[in-house]
């Protein structure tokens, strides 16, 4: 080619005889090609993106001076506390590990029938309210706008006074999984009060008891 | 009695408005497809109900990878012309006194995560690509030299707008993630977005 072009530049007035060709291209190669990266870029793009789910943790306090207002703010009847422990085991109990007799752990897993059943059981109310404002906005001939139910299920969420506050609590042997499918269960089961907190000591051993399998109820 | 015949012609059809048309879809894809860079580790997500779409802009990334390493990237925010990397590993070369070549900053704005102490960070800027994966041993997090809040921080400096993420392997020990979370409440990050796969379940309640 660029010979060619050369000879060209070298006889600038010599014979310039324009052959006539047809001015059509066959253009189904550069189409095929196109359409591959085309589709190819299309894909790529669509597919790439990773969910998130996304947790908000409270402030940090630097200073530790319990506030004795502020303690036990949580009502009996309502807190629930699940431990995560190694190899998929997960315990829970309902109520409050202050003082005797402590609440009995029990033992359950990640399944549906699991721990799943029992937080439904416990948020039932607030649950049935959210799902059936669900099937309304589905059913509903009139657009509702993704905000305005945000908003109601927020204010559902905030006078519901009975569901259960989930206090999440995770041994050292824990797995990262487990944590998340926990806090995943918190969606699912539409449980708008929860916390990652540490073991207290009591619970620690009231723990490692439960999975030697003696009962400490009444120790 | 010779009617008029119809002439038959080839049947060419004109593609140039099609091909203007992929050129154009093409070159749009093309330019805004941002390849998913090669991350310092593999890394299998827990699976999650949220459909919320992980951040990809002005963000910090953890990896936790599966035998508890941790990874650290921060991205360039919403363009380039932020250079926020090189501010962050300017503020760490200041830190640490460790001198950068122009050369070795560009190079790093180009990088994506890692994982390994500071001091190999030059060696690890300079290798091959193959030989870098061997060279990502993981971020020093302990309190005796917590490098990685380091990095959090001076990440933040640079860019206060960034929001943290956590792309943790579902095999990750809870433990190391309890460590990681403390390290960003420390920097007032309270927000996270654990990264995870979508699934669905049914939920079905008794009455």
């Amino acid at each position: 080619m660029a010979e060619i072009i050369q000879d060209e530049g070298g006889h600038k007035k010599g014979k310039r005889r324009a052959k006539k060709h047809s001015t059509h291209i066959d253009m189904t190669p550069m189409v095929d090609l196109a359409c591959l990266l085309l589709t190819f870029f299309m894909l790529t793009t669509a597919f790439s993106k990773p969910k998130a789910m996304e947790i908000v943790l409270p402030d940090k306090v630097k200073d530790e001076k319990p506030d004795p207002k502020n303690e036990s703010k949580i009502p009996k009847y309502r807190a629930v506390t699940i431990m995560i422990d190694e190899n998929d085991k997960v315990y829970y109990y309902t109520g409050l590990m202050e003082k005797e007799p402590y609440p009995e752990i029990v033992e359950t897993d990640f399944s549906k029938d699991g721990l799943r059943k029992f937080l439904l059981g416990r948020n039932k109310k607030l649950y049935k309210q959210i799902d059936s404002l669900n099937t309304a906005v589905l059913k509903s001939k009139k657009a509702i706008s993704p905000d305005t139910v945000v908003k109601m299920k927020r204010k559902l969420r905030k006078e519901d006074k009975a569901g259960p506050i989930v206090l999440i609590k995770a041994t050292e042997k824990a797995k990262y999984k487990n944590m998340v499918d926990v806090i995943d269960e918190m969606a699912i089961c539409e449980i708008p009060i929860y916390a990652i907190v540490d073991m207290t000591p009591q619970e620690k051993k009231m723990l490692e008891a439960k999975k030697k399998g003696t009962s400490t109820t009444k120790q | 009695m010779s009617k008029i015949k119809m002439t038959v012609r080839t049947p060419r059809i004109d593609m140039t408005p099609m091909v203007d048309l992929f050129m154009l879809l093409l070159t749009f894809f093309m330019l805004t497809t941002t390849f998913r860079p090669s991350e310092a580790v593999q890394v299998d997500t827990p699976n999650s109900i949220s459909e919320k779409t992980a951040p990809d802009k002005n963000v910090i990334t953890i990896f936790i990878s599966k035998d508890n390493k941790v990874f650290f990237n921060v991205d360039e925010g919403t363009d380039t012309s932020q250079h926020i990397r090189r501010q962050v590993l300017k503020s760490i070369s200041e830190h640490f006194r460790i001198p950068f070549t122009e050369e070795q900053v560009a190079k790093f704005e180009k990088l994506a995560s890692f994982g390994m102490p500071v001091k190999n960070i030059p060696a690890w800027i300079d290798a091959e690509q193959k030989q870098r994966d061997e060279m990502q041993v993981g971020m020093p997090y302990d309190s005796v030299d917590n490098q990685l809040a380091l990095w959090v921080l001076f990440a933040r400096n640079a860019n206060p707008n960034a929001e943290a993420a956590i792309k943790g392997d579902a095999e990750a020990d809870y433990k190391v993630v309890k460590r990681v979370l403390d390290i960003l409440q420390d920097y007032k990050i309270n927000k996270f977005n654990l990264t995870t796969n979508l699934e669905k379940v049914e939920v079905k309640l008794e009455n």
